[in-house]
């Protein structure tokens, strides 16, 4: 005997499997944490487009949730994150970094207020171990609830106008990264409005066994309005555009580093922004950053670049010379942008290449007829946010 | 009294082959100062304790060592053991039964893991990610330090009268800043967790991760195996790391199976010596080796025989080595401490071994099928392990003990008929000494009937699927493979006893007391384990004296 045929089939289902299942044509199965989630269904260019002109529908059942609860839970998850959550209020979320003493990144996500002290806080690893430390002294309750709820991401242009059409009350008010609650045909029904394809777009939460319904009376009403499913790889197109980072694609969670330099600070991610070094109480890692941005210690930023010619750069060297004599970083993710028209990428640089236009040179090399061809092409630094249109906020 | 060789080398273990067959290819940049290198080996055919056997009819054991992982890949690179036979295939799974419940069982895919421990404790589950990266942590740190002679600090002194390395202080010094810079990497925190994790208990160490009793001591099982010591001794964590180092194909932690059972691993080495020109002489058991003006010039087999070298290497275990070879006053001569730290130095044998000829493969309780491709651990908690450590300290066998158990015939068709099986069982701990009486044939049998008894407990019917068990407690395993008291590392894996303290103080760095004389078995750094890392290390430092003149070659040339 060998082992394989006594093994039993392990990855998870969400409760979305069987009707993307159905529609998947090119067998893009991968696997999420567990689960089987798609990669695309039959190309992912009209994916990627029908998120930018109509509306795509992801499922991201499989995203870690963790439940915090209890009399400390407000307390804990200020402590707990980076950003200032005293300005959350309920039934908002918000997205924030979360770190270790050391003021290194272990993962940046967001996390709903859904009331004074309830929050769910969603990763995309798994840390309860972490927030059972954390919580140490605090009067909380963390219980991972990832099952409990089914989710699908509807994004585009024309998902507003579905989930109207679809009878949920007051979509319309609902502002950008703010959390309701409703129900429709008798089901209970959260949406938050935040995605991760930098478009108007929202979040739909159900119960598990209402996902079924969820997802046909989406793809029913949504029909009209060019609703399409869609998958990981077009979702890294748009996600890669709007500027968002991707853990260990981008970055490596500080609890999964082998060499503790690989760690990287918000500040490092480029998303300072969402550090509230002003906020009164202490946080985890607040006294590392707050050294780090006064005394300036942070080694690289990742920033946007754009980048002459076609061939997209993942994995490139930048140079400071054209001669590449001067290494300056590495670009992380990159495409060519099909909206846009421009080649991009994200790039570790050291902060003096941080302002946007700052010309630097990149080493490309790509597949050409069964060979390997390099380019050593100019590049400058831009606005990581690529592509940021009015209606998403709006 | 012309030297007929450059090197003999004292019994034929995987680590002397290793040293006789880097000697003979004349070190890393192979041909430049070949060696005329002899292995002495006592038994019929080498291997030590790396030994497959055809003990019943049509089946082949691995009598002693039972599983490969810490061979290092430089050695199975430099020396072409595939082409020498050698073919490690890797097991993805182990497993713990359960007789009261389902049993715990981990894989290769830590999706399929997770998913395994959440029917446990999700809480394990989660921390289990945090845990598994500490470890290669730990890992990272240790790996350089395998292939590498230990520096030696006192080498710093200029004054030193230490013989440690005779032609030069430079490579301490930066074997010592090597590890300084490695260390300072880690960074602050892993600084810290390396000092402790180098000291403290596994069960300590489980604590800070785990709650579920059984999952703990399931974890621990790598941090007992081969120690005299309990769950929540002292320096059990550093054992863990021991088992984990090891790799196959780049893949930290991971272990298979040699085909054909671990002699494969010798047989191979031991062709890539001969291949080299070693000459190996089995049957030929060194009495003494001979000493005259605290120099190492040969040694006197058993039948009288004298045999002249340049350099003397010993395999054997630093006891076996410097207390029944080596004449006490040839030692005092040179140091009276040297008697003192081979009697004093610690290698309490604590397992046992049946080898088992299965007329089927057995189904263990509350364990999917395919748990049988891995290593089975028969245990329980932190509880059951310690109770087990409690009968051996105090004289007798585990009375429920810890077993580590493989079926390697579940992927290897060469060492047992069709539908067969063998099955390796490693006990942990039985001692050599029992406290009342010496081992009988009656103790031995009732040894035996604890094991199969707690075996049968873990999987009904296994009993009936016995065709024969052949069984060795740790004095069985000093006087049939020559390991002092059963000792499977040939000394604890303790700090005390480990990098430039390993076998001795002053003696850390493959060089014995005497001129021209060596050590290259596990007794010496980085330790136990088929690795054959002792081995190659001794071979380089044994060749450097040959190229700095220290030792003049070209034997009976």
């Amino acid at each position: 005997m060998t082992h394989v045929q006594h093994l039993k089939p392990f990855l998870r289902k969400t409760p979305f499997f069987e009707p993307i299942d159905r529609l998947m044509h090119g067998n893009g199965w991968i696997r999420w944490m567990g689960y089987y989630s798609p990669a695309f269904f039959d190309s992912e260019q009209s994916e990627y487009f029908a998120t930018r002109h109509g509306a795509s529908v992801y499922d991201v059942s499989p995203l870690i949730k963790y439940a915090i609860r209890g009399k400390d839970a407000a307390r804990f998850a200020n402590y707990l994150v980076t950003r200032d959550l005293t300005k959350v209020k309920p039934m908002q979320a918000a997205y924030t970094a979360w770190c270790d003493d050391d003021g290194k990144m272990i993962e940046e996500g967001t996390i709903f207020r859904l009331g004074e002290n309830d929050f769910i806080l969603n990763a995309a690893l798994h840390q309860l171990h972490w927030l059972d430390e954390s919580a140490y002294g605090f009067d909380v309750e963390i219980e991972e609830i990832s099952d409990q709820l089914a989710g699908l991401s509807l994004q585009g242009p024309t998902s507003r106008e579905i989930l109207q059409q679809m009878g949920v009350q007051g979509i319309e008010k609902l502002p950008h990264f703010g959390i309701m609650e409703t129900t429709v045909d008798g089901h209970w029904l959260r949406i938050d409005r935040a995605g991760f394809t930098g478009d108007l777009g929202y979040e739909l939460w159900v119960k598990p066994q209402d996902g079924i319904w969820l997802w046909e009376t989406l793809f029913r009403i949504g029909d009209p309005y060019k609703i399409a499913p869609m998958g990981s790889q077009a979702l890294d197109w748009l996600r890669i555009e709007a500027g968002f980072i991707l853990v260990d694609a981008d970055y490596t969670g500080s609890h999964h580093a082998l060499r503790p330099t690989s760690r990287v600070s918000p500040f490092e991610a480029g998303i300072g922004w969402c550090v509230g070094l002003k906020k009164d109480a202490y946080f985890v890692g607040k006294r590392a950053l707050r050294a780090e941005k006064e005394k300036g210690l942070s080694r690289h930023i990742l920033i946007g670049i754009e980048v002459e010619g076609r061939k997209p750069a993942p994995g490139s060297f930048l140079y400071a010379d054209r001669a590449g004599k001067q290494e300056i970083g590495i670009t992380t993710s990159a495409m060519w942008s099909p909206g846009l028209k421009k080649n991009i990428a994200f790039a570790k640089v050291p902060p003096s290449f941080v302002k946007p236009g700052t010309q630097m040179w990149i080493e490309i090399w790509y597949p050409k007829e069964h060979k390997i061809e390099r380019s050593m092409v100019k590049c400058w630094a831009a606005n990581r946010m690529f592509y940021d249109p009015p209606r998403k906020k709006a | 009294m012309n030297a007929t060789y450059d090197a003999i080398v004292v019994g034929g273990g995987h680590n002397g082959l290793v040293t006789a067959a880097y000697l003979a290819k004349g070190g890393e940049k192979a041909g430049k100062n070949k060696l005329k290198v002899l292995v002495l080996e006592r038994y019929h055919k080498v291997g030590g304790a790396a030994m497959s056997e055809e003990i019943y009819p049509g089946f082949t054991y691995s009598t002693c060592s039972y599983v490969c992982s810490l061979l290092r890949p430089e050695i199975f690179r430099f020396l072409d053991l595939p082409r020498h036979g050698l073919q490690v295939i890797p097991y993805e799974i182990n497993s713990a039964p359960n007789p009261e419940g389902e049993g715990i069982i981990t894989y290769r895919d830590h999706d399929r893991t997770r998913e395994s421990l959440r029917r446990h404790s999700i809480k394990d589950a989660e921390a289990y990610d945090h845990y598994a990266m500490e470890i290669s942590r730990q890992c990272r740190f240790i790996k350089p330090l395998l292939m590498v002679t230990p520096p030696d600090p006192t080498a710093l002194n200029p004054f030193a009268q230490n013989r440690i390395n005779p032609w030069g202080k430079r490579a301490d010094l930066d074997g010592l800043l090597k590890i300084a810079a490695e260390f300072g990497r880690m960074g602050d925190k892993q600084m810290y967790e390396i000092i402790r994790f180098w000291t403290m208990s596994i069960g300590d160490f489980l604590d800070e991760y785990f709650e579920h009793p059984r999952w703990k001591g399931f974890s621990a099982a790598s941090s007992i195996i081969g120690t005299a010591l309990g769950p929540y001794s002292p320096g059990t964590a550093y054992v863990l790391l021991h088992h984990y180092m090891g790799e196959v194909d780049g893949q930290i932690g991971a272990w298979g199976f040699a085909r054909g059972g671990m002699g494969s691993v010798s047989k191979a080495i031991a062709s890539a010596a001969m291949e080299a020109g070693a000459e190996i002489r089995t049957n030929a058991e060194v009495d003494k080796i001979i000493v005259k003006n605290g120099k190492a010039i040969g040694v006197t087999l058993k039948n009288g025989e004298e045999i002249y070298a340049k350099t003397v290497v010993s395999n054997l275990d630093p006891k076996r080595t410097y207390l029944k070879l080596v004449e006490k006053s040839d030692l005092d001569a040179i140091d009276p401490d040297i008697h003192s730290y081979a009697k004093n130095f610690k290698i309490r044998g604590s397992s046992g071994k049946l080898n088992i000829a299965l007329d089927g493969l057995p189904q263990f309780a509350g364990l999917p099928k395919e748990a049988a491709w891995g290593t089975i651990d028969i245990g329980g908690d932190f509880d059951y392990i310690e109770h087990a450590y409690d009968d051996y300290k105090y004289g007798s066998w585990s009375k429920r003990p810890f077993l580590d158990c493989v079926i390697p015939t579940t992927v290897d068709p060469t060492m047992a008929p069709p539908g067969k099986h063998f099955m390796s069982v490693f006990v942990q701990y039985v001692p050599y000494k029992l406290a009342e009486q010496p081992w009988t044939p009656d103790m031995k049998a009732a040894f035996e009937k604890d094991v199969l008894d707690t075996i049968e407990e873990n999987a009904p019917g296994f009993r009936k699927l016995i065709l024969h068990c052949q069984t060795r407690t740790p004095w069985d395993i000093e006087n049939e493979v020559g390991l002092t008291e059963g000792n499977i590392f040939q000394g604890e894996l303790t700090l005390d006893q480990m990098l430039f303290n390993r076998p001795f103080p002053g003696l850390g760095q493959y060089r014995g007391p005497f001129d021209n004389f060596y050590m290259c078995g596990s007794g010496t750094h980085p330790g136990g384990g088929v690795m054959g890392a002792p081995g190659a290390n001794a071979a380089r430092e044994m060749l450097k004296d040959f190229k700095n003149g220290v030792v003049k070659a070209g034997a009976g040339r």
